[in-house]
């Protein structure tokens, strides 16, 4: 399926001639930087693979530090990458220029740890979706802004908001619709709800299910919370130091771990104990 | 709301005393008048009957409530080498630094910002040498010499430009070119890093994820952020400017209100230096809140 990437033309990139292979393929991905003060290099991802078939949701898990997040940004070709394959929605990165890198960008969504860090505080919401369109008219033509902010459960009344007037849960609300208005084909998720009050990440959580099912987006999900995992990903991928202990469907993985760290990990889920004492 | 704008006046009014009675004290503090305007073979008779005309042996106090008065009833009173009302002359000069402070910035800001938003974008690059090299050698270069150098060479040798005063747009280049300088130099520093400061912002990360092209993610989300920092120095430094281009106003013999307060100092002329500094300390003072405006009005979370 992939192997169309090469020397194909990318100029009809719409999303119907799309291929049906997998959304996301990594394979061998290496990413290393230099610590700044020791200038000594550090390996942040080490030898990752993965393959994403349409409709899966995948997430990573592990403690931070655990490179993660870099596998994430490198993975959309948003940050650096030392070696390592990644074809993206079935197009290789490394082929890609960057307009063509820039047209696939709305396939691919990214939903950011820190809402408020993640809008620009001179941006209104209602300007914030304008922009979208302009830059997409046909792509975001499905839905109006006030059916978009009720699809996310905000009221019509937050359209003449700017970011310092959100809370930290609609903040995360409003960029969880922008992604959704770009209608993408893969949600990238990084610990969308770490910033936010327990009580509001349910919700958030609960938005975030939905709107898969309702889409058929596939996601990958970065967490460190292995409860939230199990909730929302239909696989899950553990990872340690920048490798991957143990990946594989999410029942399996969580029910049979073969791997100490992903055992530590789920004991240290919360209501582990009481679990076992049932 | 109605609190505020009460405070905020109040303030503003308090500071402007402040300037003022500096005004006066400076004033009074620079030996006595009357030596320079009738010079040495006066009588002490002449000079005594002068200080009565000029209200200069009342007392101290007593001056000052009169200048006081007069200030804000518009009468800044008259020179003395001029025989003239202060504020008409001073009115008289404005336009002329308008037109030089304008013309300054405008080169300021059209160089500068666009110097500093490529040094912050490119960081390390030719760019960024340049506009560190700009930023240095228009900080530290003295503004006289710099305008005595480009006489020099546009008037002097080359005879492209007129070497002094004022009437076409010929004769602005120079000095406004010279005015730029230090501004320009400001400006491009600050630009560079408010700039680099944003663009490592996570909202700029999500405008590259979303797809939007680097001009609309540097212009639209980055500068427009970065702007306000800069839009302060603009707007304060051309305040400075408005009330002291004595220098490039020297050089260039332009006839502005810098070479008015050299002239007004030279001659001891301390009811037009007066005058002058009140005129400067309300400019600044007006500048200063207009700035805290456009803050209000361009930036939501300060409204």
């Amino acid at each position: 399926m992939t192997s169309t990437s090469h020397g194909t033309s990318l100029v009809g990139a719409d999303s119907s001639s799309a291929p049906a292979g997998p959304v996301l393929d990594i394979t061998d991905l290496v990413v290393e930087h230099r610590r700044e003060k020791s200038r000594e290099l550090f390996r942040a991802v080490g030898g990752v693979s993965l393959s994403m078939q349409p409709g899966d949701t995948v997430g990573v898990v592990g403690e931070s530090g655990s490179g993660k997040t870099t596998l994430a940004m490198a993975a959309t070709g948003l940050g650096p990458r030392t070696s390592g394959k990644i074809e993206l929605l079935g197009r290789d990165l490394d082929t890609l220029s960057k307009q063509q890198l820039r047209a696939l960008r709305p396939e691919v969504q990214v939903v950011f740890q820190d809402p408020h860090g993640s809008l620009d505080p001179r941006q209104s919401v209602r300007s914030g979706f304008r922009e979208l369109r302009r830059l997409q008219p046909k792509r975001t033509s499905w839905t109006d802004d006030v059916a978009l902010l009720d699809q996310v459960r905000l009221g019509p009344e937050m359209l003449d908001r700017y970011p310092h007037q959100l809370s930290g849960g609609q903040a995360q609300r409003v960029c969880i619709a922008r992604a959704l208005l770009m209608r993408p084909r893969l949600i990238v998720a990084d610990e969308p709800t770490s910033g936010l009050d327990v009580s509001v990440q349910a919700d958030v959580l609960d938005l975030l299910r939905e709107s898969l099912a309702d889409s058929g987006a596939s996601m990958l999900f970065i967490s460190h919370d292995l409860a939230v995992v199990r909730n929302l990903c239909s696989h899950v991928m553990v990872m340690l130091h920048g490798e991957v202990v143990e990946a594989g469907p999410t029942e399996e993985v969580l029910n049979a771990p073969r791997h100490d760290y992903t055992r530590k990990l789920l004991a240290a889920m919360p209501g582990a104990r009481w679990r076992e004492k049932r | 709301m109605i609190r505020r704008i009460l405070i905020r006046v109040a303030a503003v009014l308090v500071t402007l005393l402040i300037a003022i009675s500096i005004a006066f004290a400076l004033g009074r503090l620079s030996g006595d008048p009357t030596a320079s305007i009738l010079g040495p073979m006066a009588t002490e008779g002449q000079r005594a009957d002068l200080r009565a005309e000029l209200g200069l042996d009342q007392p101290l106090l007593l001056q000052y409530f009169d200048y006081l008065g007069g200030i804000f009833t518009g009468d800044l009173g008259n020179s003395l080498q001029f025989y003239q009302p202060n504020l008409t002359m001073i009115l008289d000069r404005v336009p002329f630094t308008l037109q030089l402070v304008g013309a300054g910035m405008l080169i300021a800001i059209v160089i500068g910002v666009p110097l500093g938003v490529l040094a912050a974008t490119r960081e390390g690059s030719w760019w960024d040498r340049a506009a560190s090299a700009l930023a240095l050698l228009g900080q530290s270069i003295p503004v006289f010499w710099l305008g005595m150098m480009l006489v020099l060479l546009f008037a002097v040798q080359w005879g492209l430009l007129p070497a002094g005063q004022s009437g076409s747009v010929q004769h602005l280049v120079l000095p406004a070119l010279t005015m730029s300088l230090y501004p320009m130099a400001h400006v491009a520093r600050l630009t560079r890093a408010t700039m680099s400061d944003v663009l490592r912002e996570p909202y700029i990360d999500a405008a590259r994820a979303r797809g939007l092209s680097a001009g609309s993610i540097v212009w639209k989300h980055a500068f427009k952020n970065a702007s306000l920092p800069v839009l302060t120095i603009v707007v304060l430094q051309a305040g400075t400017l408005l009330s002291g281009a004595v220098a490039v106003e020297y050089v260039y013999a332009w006839p502005g209100l810098g070479q008015l307060a050299l002239q007004a100092i030279q001659f001891r002329d301390f009811p037009l230096v007066q005058a002058i500094v009140v005129f400067g300390a309300i400019t600044f003072v007006l500048l200063n809140q207009l700035v805290d405006l456009l803050h209000a009005l361009i930036d939501p979370r300060v409204r």
